[in-house]
């Protein structure tokens, strides 16, 4: 089951960043997970939000360019070795991971989130089914 | 079906178009030799006199005038006719240095409307049509010389200038207007916006455009026609010589027809002044054979292109001019390398960018740098960081290729280049020589 992350261009210099958070700001966008690629260049801002659909619609109205990537959204135990516990499920299964990145917080306080970019998204959702993780849903990221 | 304003004289044989020339020349060489005594001053340095002038075939012996002349004369030292007799002025922007000032009589303001009006007809106008004029209007040319040639083909006129994009957009749709006129740039940004208005190109009842006063590219054309669902004609003229429709496109679309038997055009080599054979790529240098107030003879345009007399398919005798590859204003020389933005424009679009975009140079440690400065697109984009960088190489690649010398290219945040509603701006010299 994968969730929608959020892709935005960014420009490379002071205040486009801010300038995004603004705009998330003013309309009431709640950001569960953030990450920022960056190049010489650009930079790419990754983000799941409790409301994927509306905050890449305001994004767009506001002259980003944003579009939207499934990822995978796993829980984990908030202890030593948890990711790594994870990862050899992974690895069992041959999912190749482009980028990943963690949060943690919510009502949950012993667990963390681990949001997963793979290259075959369908794939791996099919070969990680029925490995007892707990993957999250849209509706999850909306109540976490 | 091809339609002409003057058929006659826009599809005459070639020798009584000379015919013409010649006889007109006679007379307006004459003319500015007893009213313009800036250039008889010109022709007595040179040695000639209205004698000397027979045909087009003497032409060459004339002195040329030059931007340079026209600030030097500046206000009235080219005018060829009392004030009295004049009834209008139009001017340059003046982004080259001083303003021109150009005169008009009432007759030159007809031929030049006439010329405008041969340019919508071969762009398919009739008096059914109903015709968008969002070139400015004042002292620049575009809004008048247009709002005329619409006036004497009985088009329905709308003279909104620019401006108001929205505004625009309801105009359009609203009274259906079928002939849009104005720069190619704000052509690409009303077709950009009305497609982020959810319209398609079926949904616009624009049929044809009319587009000119800044150089474009046939990759920024088609990416005009896709949008806003036209047929899109280029048209080419300069404050100088009256305004647009000095030279206009058929429904060939293969070089703009010039109005011959107002304006001769020579190709001359720019460095030795020469004049060259027909098909060379050279600097237009233009006659106006018949204008009274503001008579340039041999003017050099600075526009550098080529001429054909090749038979075109719509008829028309009068010699086709390519695209000019840019102003002689407008090119660069970076690193020595002449770089025109056009070129520029050309790499961008075949490889998928936007036609919106702006050209940064400057020296930085006694060495030229080139940063191409292109706007991101939801086309374009995508998360993958390597896939951005690949097609930013590839770019790189592309301009380098063209222009020779390399370049950075820089991706800018959407909207982020001003949008022009006259001229674009797309060259920031920042270069201190």
């Amino acid at each position: 089951m994968s969730v929608m992350q959020i892709s935005v261009f960014l420009e490379n210099k002071p205040g486009t960043l801010k300038k995004m958070t603004s705009v998330l700001a003013a309309n009431k966008i709640d950001m569960r997970a953030t990450s920022l690629a960056e190049t010489k260049d650009f930079g790419i801002a990754r983000l799941v939000v409790d409301d994927a659909l509306s905050a890449v619609n305001t994004l767009k109205e506001n002259n980003f360019v944003a579009s939207l990537t499934p990822v995978l959204a796993i829980e984990i135990p908030d202890e030593m070795g948890g990711l790594d516990k994870l990862l050899t499920v992974f690895d069992e299964a041959k999912v190749n991971i482009e980028y990943m990145y963690a949060f943690s917080g919510g009502s949950s306080k012993d667990h963390a989130y681990m949001i997963f970019r793979v290259s075959d998204t369908k794939g791996a959702e099919a070969k990680l089914a029925g490995k007892s993780l707990k993957m999250l849903t849209q509706e999850d990221l909306a109540q976490i | 079906m091809e339609r002409y304003y003057q058929k006659d004289i826009e599809c005459a044989p070639y020798e009584e178009i000379r015919k013409i020339q010649s006889e007109k020349l006679v007379k307006q060489v004459k003319h500015v030799w007893d009213n313009v005594p800036y250039y008889r001053k010109k022709m007595e340095e040179k040695g000639v006199t209205p004698d000397d002038i027979k045909s087009v075939d003497d032409l060459h012996k004339l002195p040329f005038l030059s931007k340079k002349d026209l600030r030097d004369a500046y206000p009235y030292g080219l005018l060829g006719k009392p004030l009295k007799e004049c009834v209008r002025i139009h001017s340059t922007s003046g982004t080259t240095g001083k303003r021109v000032v150009a005169y008009y009589t009432q007759h030159d303001i007809d031929l030049w409307e006439d010329c405008c009006a041969r340019a919508i007809m071969a762009a398919g106008g009739t008096d059914e049509d109903v015709v968008h004029v969002a070139y400015g209007y004042g002292l620049f040319t575009g809004g008048a010389g247009i709002h005329g040639g619409s006036h004497k083909v009985g088009s329905l006129t709308i003279p909104i200038s620019s401006g108001n994009t929205d505004r625009q957009i309801m105009f359009i749709n609203d009274l259906n207007a079928t002939i849009l006129c104005c720069t190619p740039s704000y052509a690409a940004y009303l077709g950009e916006r009305f497609k982020e208005l959810g319209y398609g190109p079926d949904d616009i009842p624009l049929k044809a455009g009319i587009f000119g006063a800044e150089a474009w590219s046939e990759e920024m054309r088609a990416d005009i026609e896709k949008t806003l669902g036209i047929k899109a004609f280029d048209i080419y003229g300069l404050t100088e010589l009256s305004g647009p429709g000095v030279a206009f496109e058929c429904s060939a679309q293969d070089g703009m027809h010039i109005n011959e038997d107002h304006f001769i055009a020579e190709i001359i080599d720019p460095d030795t002044e020469e004049v060259l054979p027909e098909g060379s790529q050279g600097e237009l240098v233009f006659t106006a054979v018949d204008k009274e107030a503001f008579p340039m003879i041999r003017y050099r345009t600075r526009d550098i292109c080529k001429l054909t007399r090749e038979k075109c398919s719509c008829g028309r005798t009068h010699v086709r001019m390519a695209k000019p590859m840019g102003r002689s204003d407008d090119m660069l020389i970076i690193r020595g390398v002449n770089v025109f933005p056009s070129q520029i424009e050309t790499v961008l679009m075949n490889n998928g960018y936007a036609a919106n975009y702006q050209i940064v140079v400057d020296r930085v440690n006694n060495t030229d740098t080139l940063d191409v400065q292109v706007e991101m697109t939801p086309e374009m984009f995508t998360d993958n960081v390597g896939e951005i960088e690949e097609r930013q190489k590839k770019l790189v690649e592309g301009l380098k290729s063209m222009l020779g010398i390399k370049a950075k290219v820089s991706l800018l945040a959407p909207k982020s280049i001003a949008r022009s509603e006259g001229k674009a701006v797309r060259v920031i010299d920042k270069r201190k020589i």
